[in-house]
């Protein structure tokens, strides 16, 4: 019912010329693995400024999706449009190889899970932080230097530290380092895969203030994928439940946690252990 | 400013039996700018479920509730958020905020998420925060730690920072001493002043025979049969 709504409203989106851009759109994206699904049938807009939270168990399909998106899976069929400084509305899984990395480096950000997937743990914080501005061309090196400490600033990791290694860092300090990493280039969307996982309560608290700042400050839309309920409600205004690879029900995020129409969102919203 | 036709509510309780229980139907209610409209029946008559739909917070299966000229039944999660961002305000029982974000900054951000120049939301929101006796040494803590009573009149001063044109008031004055009690029915008055369309749920009587112009009974929506 609800996923019947949402795909007409897509298709009546789409000759509505008035309506502003999407920043992403996501057409009939499909990814199996042999026999098995990984993730179907997914649509969506994400449009600037907005933060959508995607939601399911292990398994579910959602980092396949997230992959997927990000260029970093390639999907067996379907789109994924991105709205380019250049041109507009462009398919990503099609576009030429170097265009994609070129994307990924500039207007596109993906924070990992585990943050040494995200880092080079070789390099120290203030080169984590300068190599992605480097590759998109800066050269200046006390200019470099200067963002990097800015945002150690912003991420709250002291300037002190900007010639360590991350592999001295602890495990938020090095998240809120990958985080900076990703940001400092300006990015227009973020891939976020369980960000807070594995972080302490107070640590993951730090986190999402300051995410929900950046995302209001530089207007950035995310992509959030995580199993914690929780973290969505706070971070995300739009909401999509994944169960074996299907999407089983979209929405604002508090009306699919406080009144979920699957039978799958409702045992999900009524497992949460209250706190 | 607020019309409400023919809605139906139900919930499908898939994990016991799929029981599908219809707690409302036929629903009709107009709000014009300036009224103030309260919610009366039972515990578990439909009050906070009404004002849940309003809000776009409980799916509508039916009919039509519209705020502002926007239908909010089968609307895009995008049209809900930008209605709720601009028009329709909501003081809830309950304050939900990201941990260690200070009640300023809390009381402050739906200013913010207009745009609104930072100084000036700060100090609005400061303004505020003071009318509703908030010790200024709390203002740079988290609400998280507050007192019920200080937690409800934070949750007040988000909803009255920004002159909503339509606002949802879920017993404001619940757990409040005499003296704020006051201060919150100004700030209704004040509202309905500038041309709000309110819809509350009060138990405190004489708090609603001073603000409210009508009291609407939820009982006769409950479906047919079960009334």
């Amino acid at each position: 019912m609800t996923l019947q709504n949402s795909s007409d409203a897509f298709r009546s989106e789409y000759t509505d010329h008035s309506a502003p851009h999407p920043l992403l759109r996501v057409v009939d994206i499909e990814k199996c693995y042999g026999q098995r699904i990984g993730c179907t049938g997914v649509n969506f807009d994400l449009y600037p400024g907005e933060v959508m939270g995607i939601v399911g168990e292990s398994g579910s399909g959602k980092s396949t999706l997230l992959n997927c998106l990000a260029g970093h899976l390639e999907p067996d069929q379907g789109e994924v449009l991105f709205d380019t400084r250049d041109a507009g509305l462009v398919d990503t899984v099609t576009m030429a190889e170097p265009e994609r990395r070129m994307l990924s480096r500039t207007d596109w950000a993906f924070v990992h899970q585990h943050a040494r997937d995200g880092l080079r743990m070789s390099v120290s914080a203030g080169g984590n932080v300068g190599e992605r501005l480097m590759a998109v061309g800066a050269r200046h090196y006390g200019q470099i230097r200067d963002e990097a400490i800015d945002w150690l600033g912003r991420v709250e990791i002291n300037e002190t530290r900007i010639d360590d290694r991350p592999s001295a860092f602890s495990g938020g300090m090095q998240q809120r380092l990958q985080i900076a990493r990703n940001l400092v280039t300006g990015p227009r969307l973020v891939f976020m895969d369980e960000p807070t996982g594995g972080l302490d309560v107070s640590v993951q608290a730090r986190l999402l203030d300051l995410l929900r700042g950046l995302v209001r400050q530089m207007g950035l839309s995310a992509i959030i994928v995580t199993h914690d309920l929780a973290v969505v409600r706070l971070l995300a205004d739009r909401l999509m439940v994944m169960k074996d690879g299907h999407v089983v029900e979209t929405g604002l995020t508090d009306q699919v946690l406080d009144d979920p129409q699957h039978a799958y969102t409702q045992l999900l919203v009524s497992s949460v252990l209250q706190v | 400013m607020i019309s409400i036709q023919n809605v139906e509510k139900s919930f499908t309780l898939h994990n016991q039996g799929a029981a599908v229980i219809t707690v409302m139907s036929d629903a009709n209610v107009e709000v014009t700018p300036g009224e103030c409209v309260a919610l009366a029946g039972a515990s578990g008559a439909g009050k906070s479920t009404l004002m849940r739909m309003i809000y776009g917070n409980y799916l509508t299966q039916s009919g039509s509730i519209r705020v502002d000229g926007v239908e909010v039944v089968g609307a895009n999660p995008r049209d809900v958020l930008d209605l709720r961002r601009t028009t329709l305000g909501y003081v809830s029982q309950f304050l939900r905020v990201v941990p260690r974000v200070p009640t300023l900054d809390v009381v402050a951000e739906p200013l913010l998420a207009l745009g609104e120049d930072e100084g000036v939301a700060r100090d609005k929101a400061a303004t505020l925060l003071a009318r509703l006796n908030i010790p200024e040494r709390l203002w740079s803590l988290s609400p998280t730690t507050f007192s019920g009573g200080e937690q409800q009149r934070v949750n007040i001063a988000r909803g009255f920072v920004h002159p909503y044109r339509a606002l949802l008031l879920d017993e404001p004055t619940a757990s409040l001493d005499a003296q704020n009690r006051e201060t919150v029915m100004c700030l209704i008055e004040e509202a309905k002043a500038r041309g709000a369309a309110i819809v509350g749920i009060f138990h405190d009587e004489s708090a609603r025979d001073r603000v409210c112009d009508r009291v609407l009974d939820v009982t006769s929506f409950l479906p047919k049969g079960d009334a």
